[in-house]
């Protein structure tokens, strides 16, 4: 039952690895720059799941904080992106 | 790797959570990849943030709760946390595109 368990969670991670690296195609296509701020969202939205997943599979409660951290900064990079290319200025005075 | 046994009644549930969660989260990118235009693009990848943060959340509490043999509930912070944050960028990024199409 275990090892079945260990499958799943590794055709999890597969699944979103996979994910990333579409993700990180769209990074790089994107016509405009609005395209590569929500790809990068997704990018990290999907990485936080990485590590989660990877967390379940190893038993460990370490990369639980990791995947809080990067959600933290994750929106805060995300927001500042998309601000700048709203105003063109990230705090205004 | 696994000094812990799981017993079948918590393993199956986070297996197949794990799997849904893994599926819906590459559909919404294989989403983001292949529409056209951004506004059509911008709702695919939400179905990862939402229903596939939910289903791996939901699956690690099960397991950490049955690693532990108490109520693990602090996975819940980050389904929170994604819940307030997430409609926050959509929006800004939204407006941002609708002011740049405009020039």
């Amino acid at each position: 039952m275990n090892q079945l368990f260990d499958l799943a969670a590794g055709f999890a991670a597969l699944c979103f690895m996979v994910a990333m690296s579409l993700a990180l195609v769209r990074v790089f296509r994107g016509p405009r720059a609005h395209d590569r701020v929500l790809a990068f969202d997704t990018l990290y939205i999907t990485g936080m799941l990485t590590l989660l997943t990877i967390g379940i599979r190893a038993r460990s409660t370490v990369y639980f904080d990791m995947a809080l951290l990067i959600a933290l900064f994750g929106f805060i990079g995300s927001t500042a992106l998309a601000k700048f290319l709203l105003r063109g200025e990230v705090i205004e005075p | 790797m696994t000094e812990a046994e799981l017993s079948p009644w918590v393993a199956v549930p986070a297996a197949i959570l794990l799997i849904s969660g893994g599926l819906l989260t590459l559909i919404g990118t294989v989403g983001l990849l292949r529409l056209r235009s951004f506004y059509a693009r911008m709702h695919a990848p939400t179905m990862g943030a939402t229903l596939g943060t939910g289903c791996v959340i939901v699956a690690s509490m099960l397991v950490s709760s049955a690693i532990t043999h108490r109520p693990v509930i602090h996975e819940l912070v980050i389904s929170a946390f994604l819940t307030m944050t997430a409609p926050v960028t959509a929006i800004l990024l939204m407006r941002a595109a609708r002011s740049r199409a405009k020039d």
